[in-house]
């Protein structure tokens, strides 16, 4: 009887026991998306991160005109467009899962949000300046 | 009776104060050190970008900035950082593929990252003090 009325209300495919679910704790099951993502992301980040460092090596003691001339080429426009989307994609999963290990007040919650917003800011900016460039200004 | 509220804080695995220190546990701890520099990195990425779209100027400040010893020591901890973690990411990448996970082939693959960072940085830094110099 007892256990009757139980499994009438609890789902058993949730492992969660009556208080942690009662709590809201546990697993928000977003983790194989997030996780999927940062491998996604760090594919892409090989071959960009090299291009990077090649075209650093390549621009070293260049002025502002080879700088123009270097990033208003098609190639290196659309690798740095990708190179800022990638990294900053990645940026915000990675700093997500470091902010969750670390912190574990409210403060959490502001964090992560603030890295969210700060990493599509910073790539939105990063683009706009890499396609000002490219158009000339 | 033990009332829950007198209960002592349980332990929390990992707990890298009790352990000794190991390459596999370093090489984790080291792949997201470098990966938090890494978006200071990105950071000053779009700054060198925002800089170079407003013009000569603006962008000479931040080249300036770079230049200095300060900047160069940055640079080079910087390009270490993207090595280390471009080839911790590629073993991280390799285990996800259910391969490389033998004591062996994790002391092995340790140990190329260690040794790939550290030849990397130098190539790349040699090569642009040849170009520049």
């Amino acid at each position: 009887m007892d256990r009757e009325q139980q499994g009438s209300r609890v789902d058993h495919r949730d492992m969660r026991s009556s208080s942690v679910r009662a709590q809201g704790l546990g697993s928000a099951k977003g983790g194989a998306e997030h996780w999927w993502a940062e491998r996604v992301s760090a594919v892409a980040l090989v071959p960009l991160t090299l291009w990077f460092v090649a075209s650093m090596i390549a621009l070293t003691d260049s002025d502002h005109a080879g700088f123009i001339a270097w990033l208003s080429s098609p190639l290196a426009t659309i690798m740095m467009i990708l190179l800022l989307i990638a990294s900053f994609h990645h940026t915000a999963l990675g700093l997500q899962v470091v902010i969750e290990d670390y912190i574990h007040s409210g403060a959490k919650f502001a964090a992560v949000i603030a890295v969210r917003l700060g990493c599509f800011a910073l790539a939105s900016a990063g683009v706009v300046a890499t396609l000002r460039i490219a158009m000339g200004g | 009776m033990i009332a829950p509220k007198t209960k002592r804080p349980r332990p929390l695995s990992p707990n890298i104060q009790n352990y000794r220190p190991q390459l596999t546990s370093v090489l984790s701890i080291v792949n997201r050190i470098t990966g938090v520099a890494l978006s200071g990195a990105a950071v000053v990425l779009v700054v060198w970008l925002l800089a170079g779209a407003s013009g000569p100027q603006a962008y000479a400040v931040v080249q300036g900035a770079i230049a200095s010893w300060i900047g160069q020591i940055a640079l080079f901890g910087c390009t270490f950082a993207l090595f280390q973690h471009l080839c911790g990411g590629i073993r991280h990448l390799v285990w996800d593929t259910v391969h490389g996970y033998e004591l062996r082939s994790i002391y092995l693959s340790g140990w190329a990252v260690v040794a790939a960072s550290v030849v990397l940085t130098i190539a790349v830094w040699s090569t642009a003090l040849f170009m520049g110099g």
